[in-house]
């Protein structure tokens, strides 16, 4: 084997780095995480020149730096949340876009005066026009809505063989864009407008202009989601998971209910994906069923896949890559889908573990390599 | 709910079901051969079809084809731009296979990892013709659809009642059921065939009998791809246009129909695909077209809930668990 080439060894030990502060001392991790978050807290506003290189907005036609901020902090929202269902319980979602989309169509549903639902429940119960209801609520009403979608998409595909599910899951996400086109009650191909935005004590606070705010809510928003997702990941949970995705009759008969573990994985997955698509509705102030086309599952898919399933730091550093590059080299932007083609196919036969692998899972995947070299020399 | 509607245009929606339907099981075909063997779906397979459409494009603007031509020299030029659409998709196929799919079947690779190369070969293919080859030549590559030539145009073949039988569908019938019924023969009664059943069955024990694995593969992804181009032709005899996403609701369409008539089953996809078809018809003539592509993956989600091993079960790999 020639695993000690330098350029490996170096992905290793960057690789390496975030579980050695696992190990470091409570006032090494505390002050460090502190610093990162407010050097995040601070990239809207970064402009010493040779670090200001990293913005997108330097050409005249460069991207709003602060705009693609939020969207990599979203993506990695979502990242995050395909990471539970791809990368710790192994189930292969291609459909996710669709739980996205439940999150969007959902806040727009509801908290848009605009929307024929709201309309229709104001008409109802004699409710003043121009009722609708408060963002607040509309937040756990988007993820009820997209675990319940969740359960019931994955009742009755999960208990087949895994790659079923990748089909079924794609079909659904083709599903929720055409019913969300051809129905009436979402507004059909036009969509929705005045999806509202989040209540602040200044009226104005979350406006047009000043996205560099909506990049902070994106990302407090994606920093509570990582800690409460390194919680489970460790928790009884995430060790099922884990168990599920080694081997799952090993599993099932050690006591592990496969389906249920199975279940919450992809309706935890699906509430992450509604919560993204739910910032992403408030943000863009409106929706549309052509805003969730099939091509960003895969999109979320190779986020996932190329920074290496199963490790929240890969899945972040891949949302990151994926969304960030192309702003950034805007005259390759056309080339984008055809470089997440190579890209794929690429890392999945050089390097399936991804480029920063959980190191579980890429001894899982050299077991299997090791299990086959052994076969092929027997015969 | 639009019953007059279906009652009285019965069999024309039947009959362009029917056509619908073939071109799915032909494409099934290639899912269903290479599921049976190798346990993947070949994702990329769509993608193979779509090149199969470029290439008809290609060969009726190599000869300059167009609908005036006589009756002898537009059969010669349709046979001949079958004969190289197979030939490409077959060539595609293989390449697909030998890229993407056999270093990960060295690794003994699990199943999750080879989907997403497929995916990514999918998305390679696509973009190819939907941005990289216009960059180098232009039109008609690129995200719009291109319409190809009628070669062969429309005619009434016969009437029964208030319905016409157009020339185009009963071809496209007849073609795709031939080469079904070819293919099985093929698979159940000659060598290779046998080759392609032992495999299937048990990979492991067919090598002990000498039976070269590699190759088996291979043929199975040659006869998909031939299958997939033949499909491509019909599918522009009856519809006319080339386009860089094509492949994706025929491809996702013809799953489907493998799915339904039993994944691995020859004579499924036949079943699955005429079936489809009809199905995707009557429902598009009952509600609206705008729901016909819902159609298919109710049927899928309904048919893995009640019945995953489809209308006439999983029969290539009938030995596996």
């Amino acid at each position: 084997m020639t695993d000690t080439t330098p350029q490996k060894s170096v992905l290793k030990r960057v690789a390496a780095v975030p579980s050695l502060l696992g190990g470091a001392p409570q006032w090494v991790k505390v002050p460090l995480i502190l610093l990162v978050l407010s050097f995040c807290v601070y990239l809207p506003f970064l402009n010493i020149l040779p670090f200001a290189y990293i913005r997108t907005d330097l050409r005249p036609n460069g991207s709003d730096w602060s705009t693609v901020l939020f969207t990599i902090a979203l993506y990695m929202i979502v990242a995050v949340g395909l990471n539970v269902v791809i990368g710790w319980a192994g189930l292969l979602d291609l459909g996710y876009v669709g739980f996205y989309a439940v999150g969007a169509y959902s806040i727009a549903l509801f908290g848009s005066p605009a929307s024929p639902v709201t309309k229709a429940i104001a008409a109802q119960f004699g409710l003043p026009e121009g009722w609708s209801m408060a963002f607040a609520a509309c937040i756990p009403l988007a993820i009820c809505i997209a675990l319940i979608a969740g359960v019931i998409l994955g009742a009755p595909t999960l208990r087949l063989r895994g790659d079923y599910l990748a089909i079924v899951t794609m079909g659904f996400g083709e599903i929720i864009r055409i019913v969300m086109r051809n129905s009436t009650w979402t507004g059909g191909p036009a969509g929705i407008i005045a999806v509202p935005e989040p209540p602040a004590a200044d009226e104005d606070f979350f406006n047009t202009i000043d996205v560099h705010r909506w990049y902070w809510l994106a990302l407090a928003v994606l920093v509570i989601l990582i800690w409460l997702m390194r919680r489970l990941e460790h928790s009884r949970v995430g060790r099922a998971w884990l168990a599920i995705r080694e081997d799952e009759d090993a599993a099932a008969v050690m006591g592990v209910n496969a389906f249920k573990y199975k279940l919450w994985a992809f309706a935890i997955g699906a509430s992450l994906g509604a919560i993204a698509g739910l910032l992403f509705a408030s943000k863009q102030a409106y929706v549309e069923p052509n805003g969730f086309q099939l091509n960003l599952s895969f999109l979320f898919v190779a986020m996932v896949v190329i920074g290496g399933s199963g490790n929240i730091w890969g899945a972040l550093f891949g949302a990151f890559l994926i969304t960030y590059l192309p702003e950034r080299f805007r005259e390759f932007e056309s080339w984008r889908p055809l470089a997440f083609g190579v890209a794929l196919v690429a890392i999945m036969v050089l390097r399936p573990q991804g480029l920063f692998p959980n190191r579980r899972r890429a001894r899982e995947l050299e077991d299997r390599k090791h299990e086959a070299e052994e076969a092929a020399a027997d015969a | 709910m639009d019953f007059t509607n279906l009652i009285e245009g019965l069999a024309g929606f039947t009959v362009d079901g029917l056509t619908k339907g073939s071109i799915y099981a032909l494409v099934a075909l290639g899912y269903t051969l290479v599921y049976g063997v190798l346990r993947l779906i070949n994702f990329a397979h769509s993608e193979v079809f779509m090149v199969g459409a470029w290439t008809v494009l290609g060969v009726y603007t190599a000869v300059g084809a167009h609908s005036g031509v006589g009756v002898w020299l537009a059969i010669g030029i349709t046979l001949l731009a079958g004969l190289v659409a197979a030939l490409v998709s077959a060539g595609t196929a293989l390449v697909v296979e030998r890229v993407a799919y056999r270093p990960l079947r060295n690794k003994n690779a699990p199943p999750l990892i080879v989907l997403i190369t497929a995916i990514g070969c999918s998305l390679v293919l696509v973009e190819i013709f939907g941005h990289a080859l216009r960059v180098f030549f232009g039109a008609p590559f690129g995200r719009s659809a291109v319409n190809i030539p009628t070669v062969v145009p429309t005619r009434e073949v016969f009437t029964i009642g208030n319905f016409n039988m157009s020339n185009i569908d009963l071809i496209v019938i007849l073609a795709a059921v031939g080469m079904m019924v070819a293919l099985d023969l093929f698979v159940n009664k000659s060598r290779l065939g046998r080759g392609v059943r032992a495999v299937a069955q048990d990979p492991d024990t067919a090598s002990l009998m000498g039976v070269n694995k590699n190759n088996v593969i291979m043929l199975v992804f040659i006869i998909g791809g031939v299958a997939a181009g033949l499909a491509a032709l019909l599918h522009t005899m009856k519809y006319d246009f080339a386009k860089f996403d094509m492949g994706f609701l025929i491809g996702i369409k013809a799953f489907t129909a493998a799915v339904l008539g039993g994944i691995g089953n020859l004579r499924g996809a036949l079943v699955g695909g005429l079936l489809l078809g009809v199905c995707e018809v009557y429902s598009s003539a009952l509600i609206s077209s705008n729901w016909e592509d819902v159609t298919a993956f109710v049927i899928l989600v309904v048919v893995l809930m009640f019945r995953p091993t489809g209308i006439l079960g999983e029969s290539l790999g009938k030995a596996r668990a």
